[in-house]
């Protein structure tokens, strides 16, 4: 670890519990370079997760660190930040965390355009329990509670966090790390609330479930399939098909949450 | 000074505690018979500086209390059972981490949806046991519009004070109820603010450890300079996970301890005329009003008969109980379900009491006549 990385890690509490070739602590990395480029206040930096593997993250984060209920990291960061509009709030959650039991928060969070970055941690499946279907494991794909193949269509995440509302959308992955930061980056100066959603592996279970070899050959295959946005707007319906799409796909400025409501107060105020 | 007397609903009521007691954020979502809670919240809140935020459900609002009091402002959220039932995951988490808040339950007849306009008190086993584990919690019950206004700020004060959720566990007719308030002056009301550590004498400040030897953790706010990790999970004092059977057991011990070794403080009730008694009702909520009612017209008739209003449901007064006089016979538990607060009497009885139940379950208050005649009748019999 760069020697000036490690003033926001936990070094006494690593090493960390992810397994050998998961994609999980790359992320983590990504968002602690991200912060540090940026020279982000550390103290009023609040680091928030719900449960599952991505979500053991903060706890290894020398921040302001909370660690919810299953799904509902959003609802608390949405209280931390309106309480507190001068804490940098930064979501760290799993694909089944976020879209699944936290759907409805995640859909929520978008639409009000509240200012927190909310990094998605989408290996496709659900690590911490063991290997069962996300709501983002892809059709045809194996788990331990879809022995016979998934027949669920699986969420765009990032078409959901557009259509829904969110301001700033990306999508990354734990190969293209550079890009990854820089995306995380402008995520971070965004004002309002950006998604990033990051592709991970999962040796463990996804892949072992899926026959997909080593955490190299799955590294290997984010590379051999991520295309560009710029590079999919050419390709054809059946080219995308299997296909990462990764880059900026939305950016807009729109009013943010937390300064509605100061207007609301000022409103609220005045007229008495 | 006192205010100007005015006609205040339950609800309101609630509100103008929770400001008086230093409230500025509430989230929550809609349910009868709470929501003008959350109505008059909206409009008052914003007009003090504080944040109201009305949330996609009732889950999300109470993980943004939890998220809002770590950020350090005063925060509750209001509900009726079906809410109540959504938030106790959340409840709990606040438990083991114990982060400061009030949760109102308006209470409606149940199970499930139930009957969402008429009055129940159904709820007073979910108020202690509702969300999973072992965890301490304090609920209060109020009986009157002011008393609404009193112990909203009760409620704040004790769950600031012990780092504990507090229920402030109300019934449709006390909610909804019309009353002529005069509310107190506020330069006398009494607030608490949670504890500080102090860091002259702190070298390293663990968000857990029990530094002055009451249980209660000093705390610091998020975004105050001192990060620190909270989490849902089993913690040592730096607040981190651990799987340690001594560090679990001391924990658990140490969240119980700090509410088992303040009854005294935490704990409230008002007798009349139990110091000669033979049959003490007992009972909270509107319940309790009918009760004193019946009370003061039987005493006229002489019947040696009193009551026993519980404003603290948990931790249960279970020394006011066995506290009764000796010329106590019979204890009468009326509450407007099946019989939930009745068992908890019978454990404090112990045999000592003939303990009998008057419940009604039926979306229909219990009115002072039914409890005239449910007092005759054990009286007839002892």
């Amino acid at each position: 670890m760069r020697k000036n990385l490690e003033k926001y890690f936990r070094i006494d509490k690593l090493p960390h519990i992810w397994c050998p070739g998961c994609g999980h602590g790359i992320i983590t990395g990504a968002v602690v370079r991200a912060i540090d480029n940026l020279k982000l206040d550390k103290d009023k930096i609040c680091i928030v997760s719900g449960i599952g593997c991505s979500s053991r993250a903060p706890g290894y984060l020398n921040f302001n660190t909370l660690h919810t209920t299953h799904g509902r990291a959003l609802a608390f960061a949405t209280g931390l930040k309106l309480a507190n509009p001068d804490l940098k709030v930064i979501v760290l959650t799993g694909d089944g965390d976020c879209t699944a039991i936290g759907g409805n928060h995640f859909i929520h969070a978008c639409r009000r355009n509240i200012d927190i970055t909310t990094v998605v941690f989408n290996n496709s499946i659900y690590g911490m329990t063991s290997g069962q279907y996300s709501p983002m494991t892809p059709a045809g794909a194996y788990a331990t509670t879809a022995p016979y193949g998934n027949i669920d269509r699986n969420f765009d995440l990032c078409k959901l966090a557009q259509a829904s509302g969110a301001t700033y959308v990306a999508r990354g992955t734990v190969y293209h790390v550079p890009q990854l930061i820089k995306i995380i980056e402008k995520a971070l100066q965004h004002k309002g609330f950006s998604v990033v959603e990051t592709v991970s592996i999962c040796p463990t279970y996804f892949g072992r479930k899926n026959k997909m070899g080593s955490p190299v050959k799955m590294m290997e295959m984010l590379r051999d399939n991520s295309v560009t946005v710029k590079a999919a707007e050419k390709m054809s319906r059946e080219e995308l098909a299997n296909k990462i799409v990764i880059g900026e796909f939305y950016e807009e400025n729109a009013p943010e949450y937390t300064e509605e409501y100061k207007k609301i107060i000022q409103k609220a105020q005045g007229e008495e | 000074m006192t205010s100007k007397p005015r006609l205040m609903q339950g609800n309101e009521a609630c509100v103008e505690g929770a400001i008086a007691a230093g409230m500025r954020f509430y989230a929550g979502y809609p349910i009868t018979p709470s929501t003008e809670i959350a109505e008059i919240a909206a409009e008052r809140l914003p007009k003090v500086g504080g944040k109201f935020i009305q949330m996609e459900d009732e889950i999300a609002s109470m993980g943004a209390v939890i998220g809002a009091s770590l950020a350090g402002l005063k925060a509750m959220t209001a509900t009726s059972g079906p809410g109540f039932s959504l938030k106790q995951e959340n409840l709990g988490f606040a438990c083991l981490t114990e982060v400061p808040c009030v949760v109102v339950d308006v209470q409606r007849g149940g199970p499930s949806t139930g009957q969402p306009t008429m009055p129940a008190q159904g709820d007073v086993m979910q108020a202690r046991w509702g969300t999973h584990g072992d965890h301490p919690i304090i609920t209060l019950s109020p009986s009157y519009v002011r008393e609404v206004f009193d112990m909203t700020i009760r409620a704040f004060n004790l769950s600031e004070k012990y780092r504990v959720p507090c229920i402030l566990l109300m019934d449709e007719v006390v909610g909804h109820l019309r009353e002529r308030v005069e509310l107190p002056d506020p330069a006398s009301i009494k607030v608490i603010n949670r504890k500080r550590p102090d860091f002259s004498k702190i070298e390293q400040y663990n968000p857990y450890q029990d530094y002055d030897g009451d249980g209660v953790p000093p705390m610091v706010n998020f975004g105050e300079g001192v990060p620190y990790h909270v989490t849902g999970l089993i913690h040592d004092i730096t607040g981190f996970p651990s799987t340690s059977p001594a560090v679990t057991e001391y924990l658990i011990s140490r969240l119980m301890r700090k509410i088992n070794d303040n009854l005294d403080d935490i704990i409230d009730y008002e007798k009349l005329y139990t110091e000669d008694a033979e049959t003490v009702v007992v009972s909270f909520g509107s319940t309790a009003r009918s009760a004193i009612r019946a009370a003061k017209i039987l005493r006229k008739e002489g019947e040696k008969v009193g009551v026993l209003r519980l404003k603290t449901i948990w931790p249960f007064p279970h020394k006011a109980i066995q506290e009764l006089a000796p010329t106590t016979k019979n204890i009468i538990v009326a509450e407007m379900n099946y019989g939930q607060l009745i068992e908890v009497v019978e454990a404090s009885a112990k045999g000592r009491f003939n303990v009998i139940g008057l419940n009604k379950f039926n979306g229909e208050l219990i009115s002072p006549d039914e409890v005239i005649a449910k007092v005759r009748e054990v009286n007839k019999n002892a």
